[in-house]
């Protein structure tokens, strides 16, 4: 053993507990962009090292991805990721068990609403009230989940598209996107990052002309769906680039845990709402999508036909809400249902006129409750939940501890793009490095999901 | 890892917590609740037989690999089956292998810190989904502190690679035979694990109209 220094420890800082026989584990040994380009100098061949990312165009966000090339072809894919790290998990033990849906909608935020529905059935499952969600609640949710899975589902096959040069599919998909953003405006007030499932419910009603603008989404989507088949699926520079490339098949996805799109590509129709119904999905009427190819065309053809389903269930939706006009959306148990009666205004969300004229003025009750609810808000019983559900890339599961308090012990998202990015490298290694970027897209991660 | 194989699984009687009062420690509780003291402890479950296919499942388990099984709790309509980590590599082994179990894919894997627990301060909880079957199963493994050694799935479940790099990386749990056990998360050269309990949140106090507000962690708050 050297000697100590106060300035160099003989110890490796990062191993455990500072032990000197214990191994040190650090990316920065063997594995980082340094190392790889040195061991490259000192074989002083053809093979080049690419430091893709993390600021790439076509990275979906900020993903690092070092690779090995000889020539064009690809040898060695090694994503690096963390760097829209933002500590939702750690942040969410310290904040009352309704602010968790404001945080865990900014994990992925393309698909917001589905990280809502992932915290908020395990709380409710903590909370024993699953049973006890109002039908108007679980409708809402289903509409918006639906919806949510159709714009995250454009903006895979957009931005899949503008990366392969095809950048029409960007500008029409954003412009579908945006009509849903619209009616999620309208309703939760915010165009993303909703935070608008809460424990027990949906924080507000559908607002008067909610269905009436519902209805010119789904007109909307209708005329216009069809023009993504009609620019891509015959197209021969998109099926070029886009079939065989990115090839995992279904044994591959059962080692790697590969849920999905890119499962249901491979061939095997597994949905966890057919499968593993929740929500009220198994009164719904639609078709689980499948296609044979397991590459980046299937998955683009997995999601196309997935849109026109999803816009099956949002009409279904759409009539049970018509039908269900005025009923509760939120749970009944006063203590639970917080914060209370939330409306849309014009100037944002908000507590309703009624319900502040209430507490100020009227009820001492009312108003020590809503301070109550607001501050200390509820207390969920020991115990843990793991609830999966199927958002548009996959499994994603919200694994909840409780320890009886006011605020979580520990919440856990478990994404389906972290997951999947594993299996980049198998998707990418042998190929073409253009074909990378294809095999990314087809993967569909989004860095705030992957890095929470 | 080292040898030791006692490690304590957690009893019913045994708390993660002990409460008192109704607020965060370290501010003057005046609630009039500040003489309260209340130890919690995680549900025990209902009494077995399960019923369904749990029980099956669970003496299946403890067939293939005898000692497997430490504690089955079912609570909440989810399995969860404790299992001794020695008995890790060899459990999962089976439960993907064996026909009558078929658990094709670990799912999640993810870290919880109990500091009170003493002697199985961390735990490793896997979730486990069998497609043949249409079942779902969580494991769960406990570590000390002191020695954070559990054996890698990585073996059987390739998807559980960086899973257990995430919890290396938040937790400090060492997942032996681990193929590239690094950081993911944070900076390669961040110290400590940002997700035990005794690390603290961050931030600054804000000054906002002459009153200081303290950052979230030393706020006082209902816990």
């Amino acid at each position: 053993m050297s000697q100590t220094t106060a300035a160099e420890p003989d110890y490796d800082l990062y191993a455990a507990s500072g032990d000197p026989e214990a191994t040190a584990y650090t990316a920065a040994g063997p594995g980082d962009f340094d190392a790889i380009a040195k061991a490259q100098a000192e074989r002083g061949d053809e093979i080049l090292v690419i430091n893709m990312g993390p600021q790439h165009p076509s990275t979906h966000g900020v993903l690092r991805l070092m690779v090995e090339c000889d020539g064009e072809t690809v040898l060695s894919v090694r994503p690096g990721i963390g760097f829209l790290h933002t500590g939702i998990e750690k942040n969410m033990e310290y904040r009352t068990w309704n602010q968790g849906t404001a945080f865990v909608t900014r994990c992925d935020y393309v698909a917001p609403i589905f990280n809502e529905a992932a915290y908020c059935f395990a709380v409710e499952r903590l909370l024993g009230i699953e049973d006890q969600i109002p039908q108007r609640a679980k409708d809402i949710r289903v509409l918006f989940m639906e919806l949510c899975r159709i714009a995250s589902h454009l903006v895979a096959v957009g931005t899949g598209g503008m990366e392969i040069g095809a950048l029409t599919v960007m500008t029409i998909g954003f412009r579908e996107r945006e009509m849903i953003l619209d009616f999620f405006e309208a309703v939760t007030g915010l165009r993303m990052n909703h935070a608008y499932f809460r424990p027990g419910g949906v924080a507000n009603d559908l607002p008067d002309d909610g269905i009436a603008q519902l209805r010119d989404v789904i007109k909307w989507l209708e005329s216009h769906l069809p023009e993504y088949a009609a620019f891509c699926n015959e197209n021969p520079i998109f099926k070029g680039r886009m079939c065989g490339i990115a090839y995992q098949d279904l044994t591959a996805c059962m080692a790697l845990g590969v849920t999905g799109p890119i499962l249901r590509a491979a061939g095997y129709g597994w949905d966890l709402r057919k499968q593993q119904p929740y929500c009220g999905y198994e009164d719904y009427d639609f078709e689980v999508v499948t296609w044979d190819t397991c590459d980046a065309y299937g998955r683009f053809r997995v999601r196309l036909a997935e849109m026109w389903e999803s816009l099956k269930i949002v009409k279904q939706a759409a009539d049970r809400l018509e039908a269900s006009y005025g009923q509760p959306v939120m749970v009944a148990d006063e203590k639970i249902g917080s914060p209370s009666d939330l409306v849309v205004g014009p100037d944002g969300q908000g507590n309703s006129f009624d319900h502040v004229k209430h507490i100020m003025s009227q009820s001492m009750e009312g108003l020590i409750h809503h301070f109550k609810k607001v501050s200390e808000g509820f207390r969920v019983p020991a115990g843990q939940a793991y609830v999966p559900i199927e958002s548009p890339k996959g499994e994603i599961g919200c694994h909840v501890v409780s320890d009886g308090g006011a605020k979580p012990w520990r919440v856990h998202l478990r994404d389906p793009g972290f997951n999947h990015l594993q299996s980049a490298p198998l998707q990418c290694e042998g190929g073409m490095l253009a074909d990378i970027v294809v095999a990314l897209g087809s993967i569909d991660p989004v860095m705030g999901g992957v890095d929470r | 890892m080292t040898e030791s194989t006692d490690v304590a699984l957690p009893q019913q009687a045994k708390p993660i917590a002990t409460r008192q009062g109704m607020w965060t420690s370290g501010t003057g509780d005046t609630s009039g609740y500040g003489g309260i003291v209340r130890a919690v402890a995680l549900p025990a479950g209902s009494e077995p037989p399960f019923g369904s296919w749990y029980d099956a499942a669970i003496a299946r388990l403890e067939e293939l690999v005898p000692g497997a099984v430490g504690k089955a709790v079912f609570d909440r309509g989810e399995l969860t089956i404790y299992i001794p980590r020695e008995k890790l590599v060899d459990a999962v082994k089976a439960l993907r292998d064996d026909s009558q179990l078929r658990f094709e894919c670990c799912m999640s894997v993810s870290g919880v810190h109990y500091p009170e627990l003493a002697g199985a301060e961390l735990h490793v909880v896997y979730h486990l989904q069998s497609m043949t079957h249409n079942r779902r199963l969580r494991l769960e493994v406990a570590a000390p502190e002191s020695d954070p050694h559990v054996p890698s799935v990585v073996a059987t479940y390739p998807a559980a690679d960086w899973h257990e790099r995430e919890a290396w990386d938040m937790f400090g749990i060492i997942f032996d035979s681990h193929p590239h056990l690094t950081r993911i998360l944070m900076p390669d050269d961040w110290v400590g694990h940002p997700q035990r309990k005794d690390y603290p949140l961050g931030g600054i106090p804000i000054e906002f109209k002459g009153a200081v507000v303290p950052p979230v962690d030393e706020r006082r708050s209902y816990r």
